[in-house]
């Protein structure tokens, strides 16, 4: 390990839940202007962080705490993992860890709501995860490389070599994001059928962490993001902030789906995206 | 004393130190009569690293006494019906088979591979094999005995056994078969091999001695089978070691023969019409498998141009620089690995191992994890070098991805947790398959990981599984909710073994991502083994994920759950479970010691994971450990509040205004897509898949072979 990767590790623990939070703010902005809303301040997110973290702490059981805290652990050990230049499938692995403890904390509520959440959290892992592995393929097969080191270090855009690898990425990065249409599991939006979902009965500090938690996982994603046209600073986060925006604007034009459309739909995509731009480079690169 | 160096352990393209082929035929017959042994790539010369005969003679007999000594207890146990006195010869020789091949493993390891010349064993070779043969004949006589009764139309299940019996008789009786200087040996691999059948398969015996006194308990119905249970359970074990140890294919064939046997005696055991079917499906099933390992044999013995009848000469007639040679060994492993197809439960085999089933727990347990399914993908990796970088290689790696990929989606429909652990099974073994199909040094690597890390996991969840039935009255997931609060012991255990099959940083996840780095690295075909793999794991998270959030859910209201675990039970319970998490804390240590030492010998060259990678891996082992030892330590109040029902909670989170003023009790179910995925329908398809991958195997082979 070298002193930048350690470096940039501590940036990310550091600076991803600002960023983030951020983000999450402009998201707000720019959704109430897509609705003909002012929308809030673009720190809202963070003052609803604090205004949680000053709540009286109840719990639905004991074990609660521990599952976020699991969750908010692994997925932060991910982050930094990927922008030390770590290996891209450990960096997977650790994300779907914490993904896990979320949707344990939510199972062992035993409620109506977050149980479903749950599943439909887990559903959504099953449609996100063969495209995100697809991707990580496609990243090794052109720069024959796992770690995000060599990956940054390839000479060209690696776009120009999996530009349906990205597309398909773009496309389960809405899983992700908890976007609509695919926002099953718990989405930003307060009543939704399930009330919250996933996270109905989580509150005060279990809550914020959550969201920060939630903050760091879209920082990592758009790295994931940035690996495609990493070639350019400037350019790359330039696409980062396109990928965003098109995700905020997916959200507010679409009616969130059901699940089977959003398993079916992400397997085809990765099958049709990932799949068949990976058997073509792998014939050009052989 | 040939002068193999390990140096001189050739990488697959290395050429046989000789100039032809045959001149090569004359050494390797030579070499039979001598001190060591044929000159074979795939050895270290233990007298290079200083081992004496002292040391030899001792290795001698412990291998003879971990393939003979479980016999003793199998005699003894089948005499005594008397519960006491069972249970102490059950748990004395399971200890002793446990410390031997723990002994051995520490003997042996350093040793790295070693081959026995006939004249060790001290007594005459014709003799043993003439012996070995009868006990061929008796094996297919015993079995021929039981399908007295089957309906006329089973008539195929004993026709197998009548030509598969005659032709091994064929062979013998034409006198033809080559003398095997070498019947037995060991290797890095077979030492682990035989420490997952010493260790966890003792474990699974002592097991047993509690969990069938209560089984009989629970079926009085029954009649008490227990002698002839634990005999087999013994003689499984003494075959076990068989597999692994003989290097002398005939032999090698018998204790195969016995594990099909074993197994059709155990499925069988409750004697309903279900476990007759069951037993006498899985026995048609694996004759089905023996019939190409018995073909395998005629082909060496009779058209063969290799002349040997021993597993390490066709395993190195690979690396041999000849291409004739090498399509032979690449027939005699196909067929084999056909075999082991069957014994591992691969589509279209895969039905014998769900309705196995209806066996006691203990012996699902057995044949899941330590023997029977691991016996077929040891011989399939075994052969790895010979199918490394050959279509039929790939295709056989193509049966397994099928398997692997659809029995995970499969798994997702099942409620029945048995059902979910045999699918689950059966698709961990295919993921072994796809690697040996491979064959690459690093695909090999992840192979056999996944076989330890498996046999560990599944064995605890097994039995874990089968406590808890005893328990609760049910092996419903279903049924499993809350029980890490109303026992913590079993939740816990459940958690852990189910943590060791899909999560990072524990073991099968260890392996499935080396598998998949291994899978990445092949230029030569396209890359869809990768992409299966990229596939199957999102159902393999979703159904283990459920099951998981099913137990640690806290109940709405208290559950009573009577009876106390036995303490054979609860001992190997608790044993099994802290192996799972040793294993993944303690993976790299096996991997320098016993796994990488096996790959470098056999392929010359070293493989292993990035240590950067493995020191963060065990990192996160010991973040999901500290984590939840910080949450423990803790003793503050915390404020409960009940779970939202939509503001109509009666008695907390147990119940709930309903319409019409009804008091409705809160259940939840988990997600099993049954509108939408149709186990019968994706088995036909995968069958459908697989037999075609299969066909199109075998014609490759004939295809590299030259017969076509």
């Amino acid at each position: 390990m070298t002193t930048k990767s350690i470096a940039m590790a501590l940036g990310y623990v550091v600076l991803a839940p600002v960023i983030g939070g951020l983000l999450a703010g402009v998201d707000r902005v720019i959704s109430a202007r897509m609705q003909g809303r002012k929308g809030p301040p673009i720190m809202q997110p963070f003052f609803d962080v604090f205004k949680l973290l000053a709540k009286q702490y109840v719990t639905v059981n004991k074990f609660q705490s521990f599952y976020v805290a699991g969750f908010a652990i692994f997925t932060i050990v991910a982050g930094a993992l990927f922008f030390a230049g770590g290996d891209l499938l450990l960096v997977i692995f650790a994300l779907t860890v914490g993904g896990i403890f979320l949707v344990l904390g939510a199972y062992s509520a035993n409620s109506p709501y977050s149980t479903i959440g749950a599943d439909r959290e887990l559903l959504q892992m099953m449609a996100y995860e063969p495209m995100v592995i697809l991707a990580a393929l496609g990243l090794f097969m052109v720069t024959k490389s796992f770690r995000v080191a060599d990956i940054l270090a390839f000479p060209k855009p690696l776009i120009e070599y999996l530009p349906a690898v990205f597309l398909g990425f773009l496309f389960i990065l809405t899983i992700k994001f908890r976007k609509s249409p695919f926002d099953l599991s718990s989405s930003h939006h307060a009543h939704q059928e399930l009330v919250r979902g996933l996270t109905t009965e989580f509150s005060g500090r279990a809550l914020a962490l959550i969201e920060v938690a939630h903050w760091y996982e879209n920082v990592l994603l758009l790295g994931f993001v940035y690996l495609f046209v990493a070639t350019n600073v400037w350019l790359g986060l330039a696409v980062c902030a396109a990928a965003y925006f098109l995700e905020v604007l997916i959200d507010n034009t679409y009616a969130r789906l059901t699940w089977k459309p959003m398993v079916v739909w992400s397997w085809v995509v990765a099958g049709v995206f990932g799949v068949a731009n990976i058997m073509v480079v792998h014939s050009l690169l052989k | 004393m040939h002068p193999t160096t390990p140096d001189a352990a050739g990488g697959p393209d290395l050429k046989w130190p000789t100039d032809g082929c045959d001149d090569q035929r004359a050494r390797t017959v030579t070499s039979r009569f001598q001190e060591d042994g044929p000159l074979s790539p795939h050895r270290f010369e233990p007298e290079h690293l200083g081992f004496g005969n002292a040391t030899k003679r001792l290795s001698v007999k412990l291998i003879l006494f971990l393939l003979l000594f479980p016999l003793i207890p199998a005699v003894l146990l089948a005499i005594t019906g008397h519960q006491g006195i069972r249970a102490i010869i059950v748990r004395l020789s399971a200890a002793a088979i446990a410390a031997a091949s723990i002994y051995a493993a520490w003997l042996f390891l350093p040793m790295g591979a070693h081959f026995f010349e006939a004249g060790r064993l001290g007594v005459s070779m014709h003799l043993l094999d003439k012996a070995v043969f009868g006990a061929e004949m008796l094996v297919a006589a015993v079995l021929l005995l039981f399908c007295v009764r089957l309906k006329p139309i089973q008539w195929w299940i004993p026709l197998l056994i009548i030509v598969q019996a005659g032709m091994i008789a064929w062979c013998e009786m034409g006198g033809e078969v080559p003398e095997s200087g070498l019947p037995l040996y060991f290797d890095q691999f077979s030492i682990i091999m035989a420490l997952i059948i010493g260790i966890i398969g003792s474990l699974i015996c002592v097991y047993a001695i509690s969990y069938m006194e209560d089984y009989h308990h629970h079926h009085t119905e029954m009649k008490d089978g227990r002698k002839g249970f634990f005999f087999i359970f013994f003689l499984f074990l003494a075959a076990m070691f068989g597999v692994v140890f003989c290097n002398n294919l005939i032999w090698l064939y018998l204790c195969w023969e016995i594990t099909t046997l074993s197994s059709f005696l155990l499925i069988g055991y409750s004697k309903t019409d279900e476990a007759r079917a069951n037993a006498f499906r899985a026995l048609g099933m694996n004759l089905i498998g023996g019939l190409g390992f018995a073909f395998a044999i005629v082909y060496l013995v009779k058209w063969s141009p290799m002349h040997t009848i021993e597993l390490s000469q066709v395993i190195s007639a690979a690396t041999s620089g000849d291409a004739g040679w090498h399509g032979a060994a690449l027939i005699v492993a196909i067929l084999i690995s056909f075999a082991g197809l069957a014994k591992a439960a691969q589509m279209p085999f895969s039905s014998w191992l769900l309705g196995a089933m209806v066996a006691p727990t203990p012996v699902s347990a057995l044949l899941h994890s330590s023997t029977m399914v691991k016996a077929g993908v040891f011989v399939i990796v075994k052969f790895a070098p010979v199918l490394m970088g050959s279509w039929a290689g790939y295709l056989l790696a193509c049966v397994g991805g099928i398997t692997f990929l659809m029995t995970s989606i499969i798994a997702i429909t099942q409620s029945n947790a048995k059902r979910v652990l045999a699918y689950s099974t059966i698709a961990n073994l295919g993921l072994i398959v796809m690697c040996a199909g491979v064959g690459t040094p690093a695909a090999v690597w992840a192979a056999i990981m996944l076989i330890i890390f498996h046999a560990v996991a599944k064995a605890l969840l097994f039995l874990g599984v089968g406590t808890i039935e005893h328990r609760i009255g049910s092996r419903d997931i279903e049924d499993m909710g809350g029980l890490i609060v109303s026992r913590p012991f079993l939740g816990l255990v459940m958690v852990i073994g189910m943590l060791g099959m899909f999560l990072a940083p524990f073991g099968m996840l260890i392996s499935k991502w080396a598998c998949l780095e291994a899978l990445s690295t092949i230029s030569t075909f396209p890359p869809i083994l990768a992409v299966i793999l990229a596939y199957g794991s999102a159902p393999t998270l979703f159904f283990w994920a459920k099951w998981m959030g099913k137990v640690v859910s806290v109940p709405t209201s208290p559950l009573k759950i009577a009876g106390v675990i036995g303490k054979d039970e609860s001992v190997v319970l608790f044993l099994l479970a802290v192996m799972t998490v040793l294993a993944s804390g303690l993976f790299p240590l096996g991997a320098k010691g016993a796994v990488e030492p096996y790959i470098g010998a056999v392929y010359g060259q070293a493989t292993a994971l990035s240590a950067g990678n493995v020191t963060i891996m065990v990192i996160m082992l010991g973040l999901m450990v500290l984590l939840p030892l910080s949450f423990l330590g803790r003793r503050r109040e915390v404020q409960l509040v009940s779970t939202y029902l939509a503001g109509a909670n009666i008695e907390g989170n147990a119940t709930f205004l309903g319409s019409i003023g009804a008091k409705q009790q809160v259940g939840n179910r988990n997600y099993y897509l049954a509108g939408f995925l149709s186990e019968r329908k994706l088995s036909t398809a995968s069958i459908i898949l697989s037999i075609a991958a299969i066909v199109a195997m075998f014609v490759a082979v004939s295809a590299r072979a030259g017969c076509l």
